[in-house]
């Protein structure tokens, strides 16, 4: 019965659980000069975090992620350049509720299929959007995209801080820490027990009853609701938005870090940004010009050694021990 | 009184290939019944007529008298059709507990909750155990599928169609691959399924069949070809012919 009890104690909090959001106040206060960098650090951890959803838990592999995201940093953008809608919390809401409609709208159609095809259609699916950022170039400011927005106090209180982003970085960790307790409440639910089902055997599911393709749109909508947030932080912690925000690199560069992390693990997004991001500092010092083929190099170890990432490679380890 | 499950008049092909031909069929409430047939005989298929996998070209298919033909798959497990495969299906990255969970959180409707965590659902996790427990599983239901012996696996397989608490269960060669050394966990597993399950079994094992089945259906190209109590069928010569071989003999 120990093995019941396992599974009826998974979804409790850990004390090591403390320890991302301990750091990231500490970093807070140890790291006063380094919280643009911090602030670019907790959206990306957002964003891996949506991706893992998707692809950790439902087993729904895209690569045109970075559309929800775009849809997000666009919608923030556009509300406080023609409407002048610069409230920042409603405009993270607005985010969330365009990319979801979005996902919604695109998954209802893309989730027919699977594999390579769903692959392709995903891309298909962030392409036409960045095209249509790029030509309605009266909304969105086409190539050059939108510089020089701002945006209210937070709650009225907080201004954004320019020079230091020490007000950004809060909020971004408390927006992170708020979708974080949803996105844990969610993978450890019936809901997400049935979403890894699908993810290990989609025949079984059908044949146990379940309504899969429900499943998997609301999921890829919740989903791009995460990564429209993540998007909005974005545009209100930089004050601008362009085309950067929605293409291939950024939806690459996202499942990179979840892979190198570990999917289907949520702190796997931690851990692969953290990775990332300072392998890409460490890489870009040694060589200027061709960081990326570290990061190529690296992504081939890891799919040839490290299946689960980083994180996977740590279980492992502790199982051994 | 009316058979749990029936079929009118079955019939099923891809495109000049028949694979169900007027097949009329009856399991009785709580029934043991076999369905034998030479490989290719359209045993699976049957099968995936009856689930709802497949749709037949005409014919109907009755559920405890109800007409079930147009309802989809899910819709016939909800009212109580649940299936095993050939070829295992299992969560293989799950654990076994999870597995029969999942089945168990779809029959209770509970599936498809974001605010609870499935490890508060008391009722769920009780009847998994109590299922995996029947299995003589228990002492497995925390390791992967995927790190199951074999034989313990299709049990898992079993497990799951449980959860749904169906009214029919039909099982796809439940002891294909399992070495015989093992065969006797499964052998006692399918005696001590609950008496008011009607069972309906492919088997190819036909040790597994006579000691099992009270009613053998045999299946010969897609058309029922003889049905009758057991000795009836190994007294039956054609049949013998056509599919037993030797076997009874050994």
């Amino acid at each position: 019965m120990n093995d019941a009890r396992w599974l009826a104690e998974r979804h409790r909090l850990r004390w090591w659980e403390a320890l991302p959001w301990a750091a990231g106040i500490a970093a807070f206060f140890l790291f006063p000069n380094y919280l643009a960098f911090g602030t670019q650090l907790l959206i990306t951890i957002l964003f891996a975090l949506s991706l893992d959803l998707v692809l950790g838990y439902a087993g729904i592999v895209t690569l045109g992620h970075a559309a929800f995201f775009g849809a997000g940093a666009y919608t923030v953008g556009i509300l406080a350049q023609h409407f002048g809608w610069n409230e920042p919390l409603s405009g993270l809401a607005a985010a969330g509720l365009v990319a979801a409609a979005i996902g919604l709208a695109s998954g209802l159609v893309l989730l027919r299929t699977h594999g390579l095809t769903l692959l392709m259609v995903t891309l298909c699916t962030m392409t036409l959007l960045e095209q249509a950022a790029n030509m309605g170039a009266q909304w969105t400011g086409g190539f050059d995209g939108m510089p020089g927005l701002s945006f209210g106090k937070i709650l009225g209180v907080f201004s954004f801080d320019v020079l230091y982003f020490r007000t950004q970085y809060l909020y971004a960790l408390a927006v992170l820490f708020l979708c974080f307790l949803f996105m844990r409440m969610l993978v450890h639910s019936s809901f997400g027990q049935s979403l890894t089902g699908i993810r290990e055997n989609v025949l079984r599911m059908h044949a146990v009853g379940a309504p899969v393709r429900r499943r998997l749109v609301i999921a890829y909508t919740l989903s791009a609701a995460l990564a429209g947030i993540a998007g909005g932080l974005f545009t209100q912690a930089t004050g601008y938005v362009n085309l950067a925000a929605l293409g291939l690199e950024r939806a690459a560069g996202v499942l990179i870090i979840l892979i190198l992390g570990g999917y289907g693990r949520m702190y796997g997004a931690f851990v692969g940004a953290i990775a990332y991001l300072v392998l890409e500092h460490l890489l870009a010092k040694v060589y200027p010009t061709a960081w990326q083929l570290g990061i190529g190099l690296t992504l081939i170890v890891v799919a040839l050694y490290a299946r689960n990432g980083i994180l996977g490679l740590a279980e492992r380890a502790r199982q051994r021990a | 009184m009316t058979a749990i499950l029936e079929t009118r008049g079955v019939y099923k092909s891809f495109g000049a290939l028949e694979v169900a031909r007027e097949v009329n069929f009856r399991l009785e409430r709580g029934a043991r019944h076999a369905l034998i047939g030479p490989n290719g005989a359209g045993k699976t298929t049957f099968l995936n007529l009856l689930t709802g996998f497949l749709a037949p070209s005409r014919g109907s298919v009755l559920l405890d008298g109800d007409d079930v033909t147009a309802l989809p798959q899910a819709k016939r497990v909800k009212r109580g059709i649940a299936r095993t495969f050939q070829i295992n299906q299992l969560f293989r990255g799950l654990t076994v507990l999870e597995n029969v969970c999942i089945a168990v959180s779809e029959r209770l409707g509970v599936a498809g909750n974001m605010w609870r965590a499935a490890g508060r659902r008391t009722d769920v996790l009780d009847e998994a155990m109590r299922l995996i427990t029947m299995l003589k599983l228990a002492h497995q239901a925390g390791r992967r599928v995927s790190e199951l012996p074999y034989g313990q696996q299709r049990l898992v397989e079993i497990a799951i169609a449980l959860g749904l608490a169906p009214r029919v269960l039909l099982l796809d060669e439940p002891a294909a691959g399992i070495p015989s050394a093992e065969s006797h966990i499964l052998l006692d597993a399918i005696a001590g399924l609950p008496g008011d399950i009607a069972v309906l079994i492919i088997e190819h094992d036909m040790d597994l069949v006579f000691r099992f089945a009270s009613r053998i259906t045999v299946l010969v190209s897609g058309a029922v070809y003889a049905e009758g109590t057991p000795p009836q069928i190994a007294a039956n010569r054609d049949v013998r012919a056509i599919y037993l071989g030797g076997a009874l003999d050994a």
